[in-house]
């Protein structure tokens, strides 16, 4: 008996490091960190065990919602430098298998955040996840230049999920938390945008700088800075937490609100001469990471 | 002589293989972790 080669029977199955890169990890490592801090931010002691696990869901679903992503925006991907090495627009992988992985692990990680801890934590998981798959990336991705103001919300969910596996409920605190989030996205995006216009203008995609140009961009990054500002001072202000939080919400968002000046009344248009839009995006990921642990230090110090 | 394409699959294979052996485990001792630790809190 002759034995056929297993090239002429099956196409190259995908390599298991393609696969973790169409979960973005490095988005990931915020999406975890701003729910492991709604969950120890949470007033109610969570067995070391679950909240693992909790954290794990939220990670594997947003592994899932980025692997969808990917698995949707292909064509996109493929257009724009920053993203053409990803697996499926370089080819090294059939968008199929990305479909059904992205697909088993959000599925995965909904019945397994309901097995850990409560049916709202994981319905809330499981409307993120389809959030950022159906309304931002379906949707509104391709429409509107709006796409990540109400996208944003996708990425505002973590600490709401993490709060909710802690306590089975959600109060004014994880809804304040949800909002900084969602008002951070914009800035935080806007500034990005600006330096790589060319790469969503060549795609196709209608972000803000493309649609309405550099100067109304860099307004609209003040404009949502405020009521972040507002926001993220808000926890504090209504009592809901301590000194520690409210010094260094004082502090990052004085620092936010003068690199978005700068950012205003910077008058290049070359992505060259874009340092303070550089320096906004990089100090904003700081930002955030900053106001939570201060959340956490502020619950377990106080 | 083996094709080399037919090597790259196999070594795919394997380490997927592999890995889903692991994860699997891993999947089999989180389960019963969170079997425990929910037989605690109820009790």
């Amino acid at each position: 008996m002759t034995s056929i080669p297993i090239t002429e029977t099956q196409s190259l199955p995908a390599d298991w490091r393609d696969l973790l890169a169409l979960t973005k990890p490095r988005v990931m490592s915020l999406v975890v960190f701003t729910g492991l801090c709604g969950l120890l931010a949470a007033p109610v002691a969570v067995h070391p065990v679950l909240g693992f696990t909790a954290v794990l869901c939220i990670a594997l679903g947003a592994g899932a919602a980025g692997a969808l992503n990917q698995w949707y925006e292909a064509d996109l991907d493929g257009k724009m430098k920053r993203t053409a090495n990803r697996p499926l627009p370089a080819g090294r992988m059939s968008r199929q298998t990305a479909l059904h992985f992205g697909v088993g692990l959000g599925a995965f990680s909904v019945i397994l955040m309901d097995i850990a801890a409560n049916h709202l934590a994981a319905a809330v998981l499981a409307v993120s996840i389809l959030f950022y798959v159906l309304v931002y990336t379906v949707w509104l991705k391709r429409r509107t230049a709006q796409n990540i103001v109400i996208g944003g919300a996708a990425g505002a969910f973590p600490p709401l999920i993490g709060w909710a596996a802690a306590t089975g409920d959600v109060t004014a605190l994880p809804v304040l938390l949800f909002a900084i989030i969602f008002l951070w996205t914009p800035p935080h995006f806007w500034a990005l945008s600006l330096f790589v216009r060319s790469d969503y203008a060549n795609a196709g995609v209608p972000m803000l700088p493309v649609v309405a140009g550099v100067e109304s961009t860099r307004r609209h990054i003040l404009l949502y800075t405020v009521p972040m500002i507002a926001a993220a001072v808000a926890p504090w202000a209504l009592g809901l937490t301590g000194w520690i939080y409210g010094a260094v919400s004082i502090a990052l968002n004085a620092a936010f609100l003068v690199l978005a000046f700068a950012v205003l009344v910077n008058k290049a248009t070359e992505p060259k001469s874009m340092r303070p839009e550089k320096r906004l995006f990089a100090f904003s990921i700081l930002y955030l990471f900053g106001l939570f642990a201060a959340l956490v230090a502020d619950r377990w110090m106080i | 002589m083996p094709n080399p394409e037919d090597e790259l699959i196999r070594r795919r294979q394997r380490e997927r293989s592999r890995l889903l052996a692991i994860l699997l485990g891993a999947f089999v001792v989180l389960m019963f972790a969170i079997t425990i630790a929910k037989m605690g809190i109820n009790r």
